[in-house]
């Protein structure tokens, strides 16, 4: 795995190859569609920013949600007042969720483990409550944020004819509806995992490492530890801004939901199911529960039916009943014992079932260079 | 004794630090001269540890000042203190147990290069030849390169020691504190720790070493100060301390020799 890695440019060509032929290998089970493949790649954006800061401090953040939604709002009101361009809408989003979360962390970072997830997530409530009471006349309350006929859209005004109905978002020419918006993302995903690969090989990676380790040794050999901390807390920030931003980008409005402590959770969850502190668990997350929430959460008993009916009719009823409060609504029921079973035997993740079933199978050669190298010792 | 420059490097002056009733020190005086070894000795509880760490930045002193290379330092933060040129190794090894033991000694020698703080997200680790070179060169003369890639943590706690005294090294500090290095260690690991000790003193570093065990000290001290009760009893080399019947009564009488 170190060696794989060591090669970066080989990383990041077999990574692009996997997610721009999504499409294609996610159809046979049924998760080919844009829509889904756009969720993927935004929430992989988000987890993967989220893992920055909780995979390498340790620092777990329960307000993430915050910056995602502050990235949406932001993106919106430059589809209202600007353009319907997303490239300024999402440069706008990183920039005001980065800002957002250089004050929440300077604020939250003065305190560390559970009093830190404490801090972040009482200011991400408030943000929540705040979009829904008294910041209406920024976030349009309950209704959320949507383009009006009526916007003034300065730089479009100057080009463009208005039309009849709302105007969609486009990146320049592009629009961005369908596979255009999967690829539109599946591009800043793939940006954001190159700079995430980068940290995590950097002097700047392994400092945040030690300082999950070690905080204490981490000032007695030199460092202050608080500018590092505040660096990966706002570098996450920024990445949440840029999955809400493409969130309003495919989709262009915003609402408060999006800051709620249920969104912030689903972070944490991905990380964790996936692998914390892993290059790709995350990620994996993502897929497992985005996948779960679309697609099982569909399947009701005429598609459980349909898939035992090779079978005799009375083991066929029976299946059915006994696998029906595991699907359609009962997905989350699924999702839980799968976090359970993960977190009780594997605590790093679905990246510590591939690990451990990698050292099983490399055991009998990994056997053989230990008997060299102890017989490379003897001379 | 001509073995320091005669310049002094660290001077306590007047250090009092009070613990709810308990007077840990007491209008402590102590000065250090660069490039010696100097032990500080004492019964439990006289104050040994708590010196170290009002040194390091850990307590601030209720009272008096600790000057270091002519600066006070007294109510600096502790990476400051670091970066000014003060290593510690602690009583209870403090290393990062969940990274591999080169990474270990690279952090420090990072700190040196890169001070207190860089943020260098773009640069790839295995490039930098330059701290790797360094750790893996203090490596070698504690010992513990065959063990560079394993996890510190899982490392028996005499190496455990060793690897946090590479973590000073790396640093170059011009002074190390040391709190009980062969504290918990076996005869002929505390003998290698010696060897170490010894060799380091041509860096021309000057070192402060606290020890309970006689032979460690009497074998690498230049000087050695008696601690009890919060201040110095006594003062000097090692045969004036042998035969200074203050300490003897106070300190090595019957428990120890």
């Amino acid at each position: 795995m170190k060696k794989f890695f060591a090669n970066q440019w080989l990383v990041m060509l077999v990574f692009s190859a996997v997610i721009l032929t999504m499409p294609i290998w996610l159809s046979p089970i049924g998760a080919g569609y844009p829509d889904l493949l756009q969720k993927f790649m935004i929430f992989g954006i988000f987890a993967i920013g989220f893992n920055i800061l909780f995979g390498l401090t340790g620092y777990l953040s329960f307000g993430h949600a915050a910056f995602l939604g502050v990235g949406s709002y932001a993106a919106v009101w430059s589809f209202k007042l600007l353009t319907m361009n997303v490239l300024p809408a999402i440069i706008f989003a990183i920039i005001v969720a980065g800002l957002f979360s250089v004050v929440i962390g300077y604020i939250s970072l003065r305190r560390s483990g559970i009093y830190f997830s404490i801090l972040t997530l009482a200011f991400a409530q408030m943000s929540y409550n705040l979009a829904y009471s008294v910041l209406t006349p920024v976030t349009n309350g309950e209704t959320g944020l949507q383009l009006e006929r009526a916007d003034p859209r300065i730089i479009d005004s100057l080009f463009v004819e208005p039309t009849e109905g709302l105007p969609l978002t486009n990146f320049f020419s592009l629009s961005l509806s369908g596979y255009e918006g999967f690829y539109f993302c599946a591009a800043f995903l793939i940006i954001g995992f190159f700079i995430s690969l980068r940290i995590f090989r950097s002097p700047f990676g392994l400092k945040l490492r030690a300082i999950k380790s070690n905080q204490t040794r981490m000032q007695y050999t030199g460092f202050s530890t608080k500018p590092y901390l505040l660096s990966a807390f706002v570098i996450s920030g920024m990445y949440a801004g840029l999955a809400g931003g493409l969130m309003a980008a495919t989709d262009p409005l915003a609402g408060a939901e999006r800051m709620q402590w249920t969104a912030s959770g689903e972070v944490v969850l991905m990380t964790i199911l996936g692998g914390v502190g892993t290059l790709i668990g995350p990620l994996l997350g993502v897929g497992i529960i985005k996948y779960f929430e679309n697609i099982f959460s569909a399947i009701n008993e005429n598609v459980l039916m349909a898939a035992y009916s090779g079978l005799p009719e009375g083991l066929q009823h029976f299946l059915v009943t006994v696998s029906s409060p595991f699907v359609g609504e009962g997905w989350h029921l699924t999702l839980g014992l799968m976090f359970m079973l993960v977190v009780i035997f594997l605590p790093g993740g679905i990246m510590e079932g591939f690990d451990r079933i990698k050292r099983l199978l490399m055991k009998p050669f990994s056997r053989n260079k230990d008997a060299v190298e102890s017989a490379e010792e003897g001379h | 004794m001509g073995v320091g420059t005669g310049n002094t490097v660290l001077k306590v002056d007047g250090v009092t630090k009070t613990f709810g009733g308990l007077r840990a020190l007491d209008d402590l005086n102590l000065t250090i001269e660069e490039g010696t070894v100097h032990a500080i000795i004492g019964p439990n509880g006289a104050g040994k540890s708590t010196m170290l760490n009002v040194c390091i930045g850990q307590l601030k002193p209720d009272t008096g000042t600790v000057t270091f290379d002519g600066e006070v330092i007294t109510g600096k933060q502790p990476f400051e203190i670091n970066q000014a040129g003060v290593s510690r190794v602690f009583q209870t090894p403090a290393i990062f147990e969940d990274l591999s033991v080169l990474q270990n000694v690279m952090i420090p020698a990072i700190a040196h290069r890169d001070g207190k703080f860089k943020l260098n997200p773009f640069s790839i680790l295995e490039k930098q030849d330059d701290i790797e070179g360094r750790a893996v060169e203090i490596l070698e003369r504690l010992r513990l390169t065959e063990l560079m890639d394993k996890h510190a943590g899982s490392m028996s706690r005499g190496n455990k020691r060793r690897l946090e005294l590479a973590m000073c090294l790396v640093q170059q500090p011009r002074l190390l504190l040391l709190d009980e290095p062969t504290a918990g260690m076996s005869r002929h690991d505390t003998n290698r720790t010696i060897d170490i000790l010894k060799q380091i003193k041509e860096g021309g570093m000057t070192k402060v070493i606290i020890e309970h065990d006689m032979h460690v000290v009497f074998s690498v001290a230049d000087r050695i100060s008696v601690l009890a009760r919060g201040h110095i009893i006594a003062e000097g080399t090692p045969d004036e301390i042998k035969g200074n019947p203050v300490v003897q009564e106070a300190y090595l009488g019957g428990s120890v020799e």
